[in-house]
């Protein structure tokens, strides 16, 4: 038998839109055959990972504060992928980000005085430290035509065991009876909330207003529209003259850097001091979220804020049904796999003509 | 250093090298064919859990090895489903397999958590094992080393001796051409894909069976990903992958021995020197390589999509 696969002549932007939804849907069902085979209700479960977060504040504001991260990252990230330029080494940039915006919170605790530059300061040190982070492959891949793919992931690994050593080590709360971690940061270098009393901080604001900018660049500026037609026809970009050097570390900056803010607004609203680890994967999550938002801001949104939902849904899982985190990663995964697949399925026509191989 | 110590440094570096290895070497192959795994992370570490998890239950090492292999075969099915027949972009279906084998793994060898197991059983040829300096160098490994040295001969043997081999190579050059000639591109790629996994799957499983020998979750700690580094600095040839993989593994042993002997440096530096002398070399590659011309095979990582 063989598979043929045509290019569908006009694809229906319906199907654009419903095929990540038919990809959850498939995703939930075997979800669902696999909680029913460990032995425990599927429909609980779906009421666990689904509904239960949405219905208290406290854990709508938990999945919102997961969202933000992921979001920032993976419109960051969707400039790259756009572009077919591979940067996975987000979750370094992230960590990288945290860590030297983080730093400025440590070297100005207990200061006192007009300390309002602060916190505008970490923000801006933790994206430039993305930034210049994620142009290490950048500069690799341009000058030397290094993959980047195997550098920016390398990176993430030297970032982790850099920050782990600083946390460890000079950056250590010297009062703080050997844990590793620093100081707890002056109010001053903190996100502020966004209401008295609750956990939700500015860095929400910072993702929601990334995603607007993004739409804006994407669709408005030169460099959007440089962007959209590389991704597209990087044969027509190169006959319209746009570089490939340029563009491709233009979108490595916009990348590191939006995973840098992302890594500082962690640390400076969340955690509030540095330790050893700051980040349960997000810069990988966010390449789920990419690409289930199917590359667009908007989309990137919705996909952040569902898989926050399911990973938040995971953790309640876990103390309510015992069911393992790792449960939540592999469905991630899948849904990713299944995305990509049904991705093709817009795309192409399949056609299965019986008798011959290709 | 006397003869023995050196001979015990060698031996552990080979243990080091062995999965990098067999892992990069099935990689190598699907690559060649032009299709870029990059879910070689994910297969690994779901072969480590799988093998450790049957070989506990059946009490073989061998069956484990078995296993860890159909894993990696089964997640290489998928993600040969996804790029070879539908098209799908392969460098994001390769990460939702690292992703997913990550969370399967875990699944999998969650109630295998700090069981301990013999190590897979060295050769033991009386007289020879052993002789001093060499003998538990040639004839002590484990039947994963001899497998993995086999496999080199192998892929060598296969991509440059046969037909099958030239028509793979063929195929990763150009799919276009190879397509018009009635080659069948799509069915051979998916044969690499999945021989990739099953290497990648074998490989995890020597990590769980033989190297450490237990589970842990994410135990493969970026093996899979040395290993695609692996490739690319072997310029997509066995023997090479041989040389790359000694190298890399001895950067690890290194590592280990500095960090035991407490030389100045922190040990995170010494443990970020495999991922950093990873850098490095694919720097070194590009450096020395004439300028314009790429070694990969021309289609790698290319979509294919047979219409008519």
């Amino acid at each position: 038998m063989r598979i043929d696969l045509s290019p569908r002549a006009n694809r229906s932007p319906a199907m654009d839109a419903l095929s990540p939804v038919l990809a959850f849907a498939v995703a939930v069902a075997i979800g669902g055959i696999v909680v029913a085979a460990m032995g425990r209700s599927p429909a609980a479960a779906f009421v666990t990972y689904f509904v239960a977060p949405l219905s208290e504040v406290w854990s709508l504001q938990e999945v919102a504060l997961k969202a933000a991260p992921l979001a920032l990252i993976a419109t960051g990230l969707a400039f790259c992928f756009r572009a077919n330029i591979w940067n996975i080494g987000a979750e370094g940039q992230f960590v990288v980000g945290g860590l030297f915006g983080g730093w400025i919170g440590v070297a100005t605790h207990g200061m006192t005085g007009n300390t309002l530059w602060v916190l505008p300061l970490m923000l801006v040190v933790g994206t430039l430290a993305g930034m210049i982070y994620a142009l290490i492959p950048g500069l690799l891949k341009v000058w030397l035509g290094v993959s980047e793919i195997l550098t920016s992931l390398m990176l993430v690994y030297v970032a982790e065991l850099l920050l782990d050593y600083m946390a460890r080590g000079p950056l250590r709360d010297p009062a703080g009876f050997n844990f590793p971690q620093s100081v707890t940061f002056d109010d001053a270098a903190r996100l502020p909330y966004l209401m008295e009393g609750d956990t939700l901080h500015a860095g929400v604001v910072v993702a929601l207003a990334a995603v607007v900018i993004a739409t804006l660049v994407l669709a408005r500026t030169l460099f959007g529209f440089t962007v959209r037609v590389v991704g597209a026809s990087p044969r027509a970009a190169r006959f319209a003259g746009f570089s490939d050097a340029r563009l491709t570390l233009a979108v490595f900056a916009v990348s590191g850097g939006a995973a840098g803010l992302a890594g500082i607004a962690e640390v400076a609203g969340k955690i509030g001091q540095l330790q050893p680890s700051i980040s349960p994967g997000y810069g990988f999550t966010a390449i789920i979220v990419a690409f289930l938002g199917r590359l667009s801001p908007v989309g990137i949104l919705v996909a952040a804020l569902v898989i926050a939902l399911t990973t938040i849904g995971g953790e309640g899982a876990q103390i309510d049904l015992k069911l393992p985190l790792d449960l939540t990663r592999a469905f991630q995964g899948l849904l990713l796999a299944l995305v990509l697949g049904a991705d093709a399925l817009s795309r192409y026509r399949v056609r299965f003509v019986p008798g011959v191989t290709t | 250093m006397s003869l023995d110590v050196m001979e015990m440094v060698l031996v552990t570096i080979i243990a080091a090298a062995t999965p990098l290895m067999i892992a990069a070497l099935g990689e190598l192959v699907a690559e060649r064919a032009g299709v870029l795994n990059l879910g070689v992370e994910g297969m690994m570490v779901l072969g480590a859990a799988t093998g450790f998890a049957v070989a506990v239950e059946t009490g073989s090492t061998l069956t484990g090895a078995i296993a860890g292999a159909g894993a990696g075969v089964a997640l290489a099915a998928l993600f040969g489903i996804l790029t070879v027949v539908l098209s799908a972009n392969q460098v994001a279906s390769g990460l939702a397999m690292t992703i997913l084998g990550l969370g399967l793994s875990g699944l999998v060898g969650a109630s295998y958590v700090g069981l301990k197991r013999d190590p897979a059983p060295h050769l033991d040829v009386p007289g020879l094992t052993g002789l001093p300096g060499i003998g538990r160098l040639v004839f002590g490994q484990d039947g994963f080393v001899y497998f993995g040295l086999f496999l080199v001969a192998a892929v060598w043997w296969f991509l440059w001796r046969t037909r099958a081999g030239l028509v793979l190579r063929a195929i990763g050059d150009d799919h276009t051409a190879t397509h018009a000639l009635g080659l069948k591109v799509r069915k051979v790629r998916f044969l690499a894909v999945l021989f990739g996994g099953a290497c990648a799957g074998l490989a995890g499983a020597y990590l769980s069976l033989a190297y450490t020998p237990f589970w842990a979750p994410a135990m493969t700690a970026g093996r899979g990903w040395i290993a695609l580094a692996l490739v690319v600095f072997a310029s997509w040839r066995p023997l090479r992958v041989l040389a790359g993989a000694l190298l890399f593994g001895g950067a690890t042993v290194l590592q280990l021995h500095a960090q035991a002997a407490g030389i100045g440096l922190p040990g995170q530096a010494l443990s970020a020197l495999p991922y950093l002398a990873t850098i490095l070399a694919l720097v070194l590659l590009s450096l020395g390589k004439r300028q314009g011309g790429s070694l990969a095979p021309a289609a790698l990582g290319r979509v294919f999509t047979p219409h008519r």
